[in-house]
């Protein structure tokens, strides 16, 4: 009897919770897996819908464009938060340590994850610029190229190129929840560790890491998330040239919607995104579990 | 302090007065783009003139980049009442927007003396399947700028009247040391690239379409790509003119880094400006070339259009505003960064002042101006040409080859 009241008040108290997220998520969510499998057109006339099944998904997959945009995606996210996450840990193991103007370092590490994404892309677009860009002038002057080249022009090196600036923008953030946790890590273990004569890199990777892997993952998944739905900071640097070399997987989802005006199909891709998305978060909830199973035992 | 204080007593003013408006009279919402042909100084005091002769209505503008512009008018589209009232639209939309109704038909607002009195390219701005969207309003194409100094330097004594010759002309100026890239273009994977594309296929007496099947595979289309990348392998053009839009190609030759250069209307009066440009009167302006035997003079429609959005409530005041802009005396006054929709307006003094070279170039190219093709498809075509045609600039695939491959894609198409 007690239980059953447990219950029922449990959800009387969660009902709000449930109901913004299911106007704010779960409607919308609803709305766009129907329309991924329907002919709908953005259209201001009355245009018949139809049901065409898994047809939307079928023309997505069978694209050659498309599908080199999903290994592009792959890459940028791969490489890139792989990056951050090696970046950030450097950093906030640096800014763990106790040295002069740590908290003013400390203060200024946040700087570019506060810049828009859109004022960073522009900087970046800036930096790289073939004729006048600070990258060209930098390289120059200390020898490293005997002429001024095109950065995000080439489709050799563009995509590695927007990866820089999105790192820049994002290893803030993997830095201060890695601060974060750093600083709960018991110094005592650090020291008996020490005792028992293990060196610095034994001790970050056997007490360190897995102390702070916990939140590190909560972050880690938060970036793959969003690097894998990237489209601002490509958009704004490149516009998802040159010759397509960065148009990424999000592309298909604007392109289908506002540029060719078919709601259904964009609708599919979008679903396509979030489904990969949702596999990576996957296989990194995967992960850590085997982790804290394998630090258990 | 002083300027903060300014600030919030600025923007309580104009809370104020957005209040008022919006209470006693007519708000109209207007999208314009802040690139090329009109700047947004015009537009303002065009507007105000406006306001001034229409009490009552007041115009809020909103001034977004020419890639932005077409997905705003989609978007706003939903908006109901508070979508916009008068929107700049570009020349390859019509179809698209008329068979999605986007756009309300003013065929019968259109007086039908106008129809004799505007040039035929600027009515295609606006028609689609025999009816109007709009009234045309920037009328432009793309002409080919000189440094007349360096022609001189190089001992030429005329423009280019063909492309081949423009090549050779090209040459001589590379080889005498005068600049390293005589040639500038706007070949960034985008919009602007397709309208020197364009440009180059009208020269070459090439076709988009035949039949509604893709014709760009052969003949003039194939030739102009192929020509494109000749100047690049030649070391003619520019490298990074693959990575340049219109301003870039301004800036780049208004710095004297190019001999040649392909742009709109605008780039003559700016290129002419010395606060603008090192170049100031040296440069000319001509047509675009021709090919032998095919054509004297090439060009591409490049012009806009201002329409009423289906769901915009103030129909009546958005067309009084639309004429307003579009009409004669307000075109011929300011004829400097876009030429008048207007046959009358060129021999008007106040338009030729100070810029007969271009208005003699503006009566051969608008005579020749060839439309991009006009399916309501046209944007997807148009992505398509663009990726295989910048990765054949890049030298990632052969002339033929990136051309098979956008003409089948362009055939799945749904």
């Amino acid at each position: 009897m007690h239980g059953r009241r447990q219950t029922k008040e449990k959800w009387i108290l969660l009902a709000p919770a449930i109901l913004v997220l299911a106007l704010i998520t779960l409607i919308p969510l609803a709305n766009t897996v129907w329309l991924s499998f329907t002919d709908t057109k953005i259209s201001a006339l009355p245009v018949p819908v139809h049901f065409i099944g898994l047809e939307n998904f079928i023309y997505a997959l069978t694209d050659p464009d498309f599908q080199a945009a999903l290994y592009r995606t792959l890459y940028f996210t791969i490489v890139s938060v792989g990056l951050e996450g090696i970046l950030g840990v450097a950093v906030a193991v640096l800014l763990n340590q106790e040295f002069r103007g740590r908290t003013l370092l400390r203060a200024l590490i946040i700087l570019p994850w506060a810049v828009p994404t859109i004022v960073n892309a522009v900087a970046w677009r800036l930096i790289y610029h073939p004729d006048y860009g600070a990258l060209n002038s930098l390289l120059y002057q200390i020898g490293l190229i005997s002429d001024y080249r095109s950065w995000i022009g080439d489709p050799m090196t563009a995509m590695n190129m927007v990866i820089l600036a999105d790192v820049w923008k994002n290893f803030p953030l993997v830095a201060y929840v890695a601060l974060a946790a750093l600083q709960t890590v018991p110094g005592d273990l650090n020291k008996a560790a020490a005792v028992e004569g293990a060196g610095p890199w034994k001790r970050f990777v056997s007490i360190t890491l897995p102390w702070i892997a916990g939140p590190l993952m909560v972050v880690m998944v938060l970036r793959t998330i969003e690097a894998f739905r990237v489209f601002d900071i490509v958009y704004v640097m490149t516009g998802g040239g040159p010759a397509d070399s960065t148009k990424t997987a999000s592309f298909y989802v604007y392109q289908e919607y506002f540029n060719y005006l078919r709601s259904g199909s964009g609708a599919s891709y979008a679903v396509l995104v979030a489904g990969i998305s949702a596999v990576l978060i996957l296989a990194y909830y995967s992960a850590s579990k085997r982790q804290t199973a394998g630090a258990a035992a | 302090m002083k300027t903060f204080g300014k600030l919030i007593l600025g923007s309580a003013f104009a809370t104020l007065a957005m209040a008022s408006t919006a209470m006693a009279d007519t708000t109209l919402n207007a999208l314009f783009m802040s690139q090329a042909a009109y700047s947004e100084d015009d537009i303002k005091s065009m507007t105000a003139k406006f306001e001034a002769a229409n009490p009552g209505v007041t115009v809020d503008l909103e001034f977004v980049p020419y890639e932005a512009l077409h997905d705003k008018i989609i978007a706003a589209a939903g908006a109901g009442d508070d979508g916009y009232d008068v929107v700049l639209f570009d020349v390859i939309w019509p179809a698209e927007f008329a068979t999605r109704g986007f756009l309300q038909d003013v065929t019968d607002r259109i007086p039908a003396d106008y129809t004799d009195k505007v040039f035929d390219g600027a009515w295609t701005t606006v028609e689609y399947a025999g009816k109007r969207y709009g009234m045309p309003w920037i009328l432009d194409t793309k002409y080919l700028f000189y440094n007349a100094e360096m022609l001189e330097a190089a001992g030429i004594s005329e423009p280019p009247k063909t492309w081949n010759e423009l090549v050779s002309q090209a040459k001589q100026i590379k080889d005498k040391g005068i600049v390293e890239y005589p040639l500038v273009w706007s070949w960034s994977q985008s919009e602007a690239m397709i309208c020197d594309f364009t440009t180059l296929t009208a020269a070459n007496d090439g076709a988009f379409f035949e039949e509604g099947q893709p014709a760009f595979t052969a003949g003039g289309a194939r030739d102009a790509v192929a020509f494109m990348k000749a100047t690049l392998d030649e070391g003619l053009t520019n490298p990074s003119s693959r990575e340049y839009f219109e301003e870039d190609v301004r800036r780049v030759f208004s710095n004297g880094e190019a001999a040649f250069a392909l742009n709109w209307t605008y780039m003559n009066a700016l290129a002419n400006d010395p606060a603008e440009s090192k170049v100031a009167g040296k440069v000319k302006v001509a047509p675009a070339p021709g090919v032998e035997g095919k054509s004297t003079a090439s060009s591409v429609n490049g012009s806009m259009g201002l329409g009423i959005p289906a769901n915009s409530p103030h129909a009546d005041e958005a067309w009084a505003y639309i004429s307003f802009l579009t009409q004669k005396d307000i075109q011929d006054d300011y004829a400097k960064l876009s030429l008048p929709i207007w046959k009358a307006s060129y021999s008007e003094p106040k338009v030729m002042d100070g810029q007969e070279e271009l208005i003699s170039a503006a009566k051969q190219s608008i005579a020749v101006m060839y439309p991009r093709p006009l399916v309501p498809s046209y944007t997807e075509v148009s992505d398509i040409l663009q990726k295989n045609i910048h990765q054949v600039l890049l030298g990632q695939t052969g002339v033929d080859e990136a051309l098979e491959a956008a003409a089948d894609r362009v055939k799945r198409i749904r």
